[in-house]
């Protein structure tokens, strides 16, 4: 059904010896794209290593595609496409073998396995390069070839294990406009896997934000970026995280971005228009603050992330 | 629209019925070990006894004062496949070595089995390749023989007499293949290093020898505890096979169980080992 989630999770635990990868984690993955963002260690590998059977939950259901994961684990592969993390390849092959062994592996017929090999290596940007051996390939090219062989058998979703790992800007940019290309005219569901935040937002539609093994936030990117409430961007000269004490006992949150520069979301219903700015310079002024930038912002990712890792919420 | 957008469309075709990537897996094996010149020489090398017999049952068969002496009777067969014990232990380290512990330093299982196969079908796969060189150096070249020993003679009279022949060959060779393809294939799973799967099989192999032998002098010749060699649990199982007087004390009984024990562990090592994921508690 078009409007059925692509994967669903419920309360699904993990657990690697004494350590919870993934606790009691609810999650429902929109069609389209969707990242998976967090901070490594975040449990977000491990999230798509049980998706795809390699690690057995202790405990939970998941579906992918509307098939159950613990008792259709064939059906789910011949139908995802993955592209892991780490440097992945058959040795001893080259780019086009691997590729259309890759597809034979996934159920096309040899011929078939061939043609679509050439065709999706040229689409990743390897079609030059396509007979060399794939252990003399760059690292870049090493994420191109892992993501041909993720797509040669035309999989209705792709799951994308940072795909921009290792990769130099132009290399990095080029992937993601293939990620985003697939998910929005080619009509591939994917999962994007990433700590990288501008990744996430350049190619995905929703985000699920996970945190130490838990969903920390989910929901469309626009809806979680738009929140009732205005953001700033402010810097002062002088007590800084005693003024960030003042702000959020004024009923402002504040989170630092860099060194001396934060981001103050002011709730809705507080004043609006320019009486936002004059209540924070009326703050300043009485701590005794200086306020060297003041300027209004628009909310981003990077701030539903923060907020979102700031304050995890366990799963009932 | 740019080029790219032309290149990648979806894909409209059938798609093969589950259960056959094994298939996949081993002809690729297969021909990955064929392009290799120095494993073709080895293959040829390793049919050199073949042609040595083929010759000594032509002459047997051509002129009657040689077989008086070289007539090939039923042990010949048992002889060459013994003969062949030395190419089957370097086949199965050059071919076997390799076979996982190369997929484990390229992270490829989790490229194998993100696929729509399960680990079994991976195993086999894998253990195919091996298996056929194996049986392409021990059963087809004795099949071979048994086959020329009729066309040289023009009679099936030898067939008929010892028509044992064609099982045992069959179970021997197989015994063989099967205990050195998964002895392999698990020593391969747990090494990313096929030059260290190779020396620990060969040591494997050796010290069990090596231990058979210093016990059989510290016992004094005895043969009784021939059951803590490798080889000679092959042996004694494939002697009692071509009904040929078994040349250890170890009841063969007790040799096969060591064998098919074997078996099991390394079936055991693989269900272990070969996983999409490697965790670390």
């Amino acid at each position: 059904m078009p409007g059925d989630p692509v994967v669903q999770l419920d309360g699904v635990t993990v657990i690697y010896g004494q350590n919870e990868a993934l606790k009691n984690v609810t999650a429902h993955f929109a069609r389209g794209a969707v990242g998976l963002l967090g901070p490594n260690g975040a449990g977000k590998s491990t999230m798509l290593k049980a998706l795809l059977g390699f690690v057995k939950p202790d405990k939970g259901r998941m579906a992918v595609l509307g098939l159950d994961v613990a008792q259709r684990p064939l059906e789910i592969r011949a139908r995802v496409g993955y592209m892991p993390e780490s440097d992945a390849h058959i040795p001893g092959m080259n780019a086009v073998s691997f590729v259309a062994y890759c597809g034979q592996l996934a159920g096309l017929p040899p011929v078939d396995a061939m043609q679509r090999a050439h065709e999706v290596l040229y689409y990743v940007g390897l079609g030059e390069a396509r007979y060399r051996n794939i252990e003399t390939y760059s690292t870049g090219m090493k994420q191109r070839i892992k993501l041909a062989q993720a797509l040669v058998h035309d999989p209705d979703l792709l799951f994308l294990d940072e795909p921009t790992n290792g990769m130099d800007p132009k290399g990095r940019d080029e992937m993601l406009e293939l990620v985003r290309d697939l998910a929005h005219n080619k009509n591939v569901n994917l999962i994007l896997s990433s700590h990288l935040l501008p990744d996430v937002e350049f190619t995905c539609d929703h985000v699920i934000v996970m945190d130490k093994g838990q969903v920390a936030a989910q929901g469309p990117i626009q809806e979680l970026k738009g929140p009732a409430g205005r953001v700033f961007e402010l810097r002062i000269k002088g007590d800084l995280p005693a003024f960030i004490d003042v702000l959020r006992s004024a009923g402002l949150e504040c989170q630092s971005t860099d060194e001396d520069v934060m981001r103050v979301f002011v709730p809705s219903g507080a004043g609006g228009g320019t009486s936002d700015q004059l209540a924070i310079f009326t703050l300043a002024a009485r701590h005794g603050v200086q306020v060297r930038h003041l300027r209004p912002s628009v909310p981003t990712l990077e701030d539903v992330f923060a907020k979102a890792v700031g304050e995890v919420v366990p799963n009932p | 629209m740019p080029i790219h957008d032309q290149s990648y469309r979806r894909y409209g075709g059938g798609r093969t019925a589950g259960g056959r990537a094994w298939m996949v897996i081993a002809k690729a094996g297969i021909r990955t070990m064929l392009q290799k010149r120095l494993f073709l020489g080895l293959l040829l090398f390793s049919w050199a006894p073949f042609v040595v017999r083929a010759v000594q049952i032509y002459l047997a068969s051509t002129y009657p004062q040689v077989a008086a002496v070289l007539d090939p009777d039923s042990k010949m067969f048992r002889d060459f496949l013994e003969q062949q014990d030395f190419f089957v232990f370097i086949t199965t380290i050059y071919v076997g070595a390799g076979l996982i512990a190369q997929d484990r330093r390229a992270n490829a299982l989790q490229i194998y089995l993100s696929k729509p196969l399960m680990r079994a079908e991976y195993i086999a796969g894998k253990a195919a390749v091996l298996f056929a060189f194996l049986l392409l150096i021990t059963w087809v070249p004795a099949m071979l023989l048994l086959f020329l020993q009729v066309m040289f003679k023009g009679s099936f009279e030898f067939l008929r007499n010892n028509l044992f022949l064609f099982p045992a060959i069959t179970l021997g060779a197989f015994l063989q293949a099967l205990l050195a393809t998964f002895t392999m294939l698990a020593l391969s799973s747990l090494s990313k290093s096929s030059r260290y799967v190779g020396i620990l099989y060969a040591g494997i192999i050796f010290f069990s020898a090596a231990v058979y032998g210093a016990m059989y002098a510290i016992t004094g010749g005895s043969t009784t505890l021939s059951y803590l060699s490798l080889g000679a649990n092959l042996t004694q199982v494939v002697d009692v096979i071509f009904r040929i007087t078994p040349r250890y004390a170890t009841p063969w009984p007790v040799s096969l169980t060591v064998l098919i024990g074997l078996i099991v562990l390394s079936i055991s090592v693989l269900e272990r080992r070969v996983r999409g994921v490697e965790v670390v508690t």
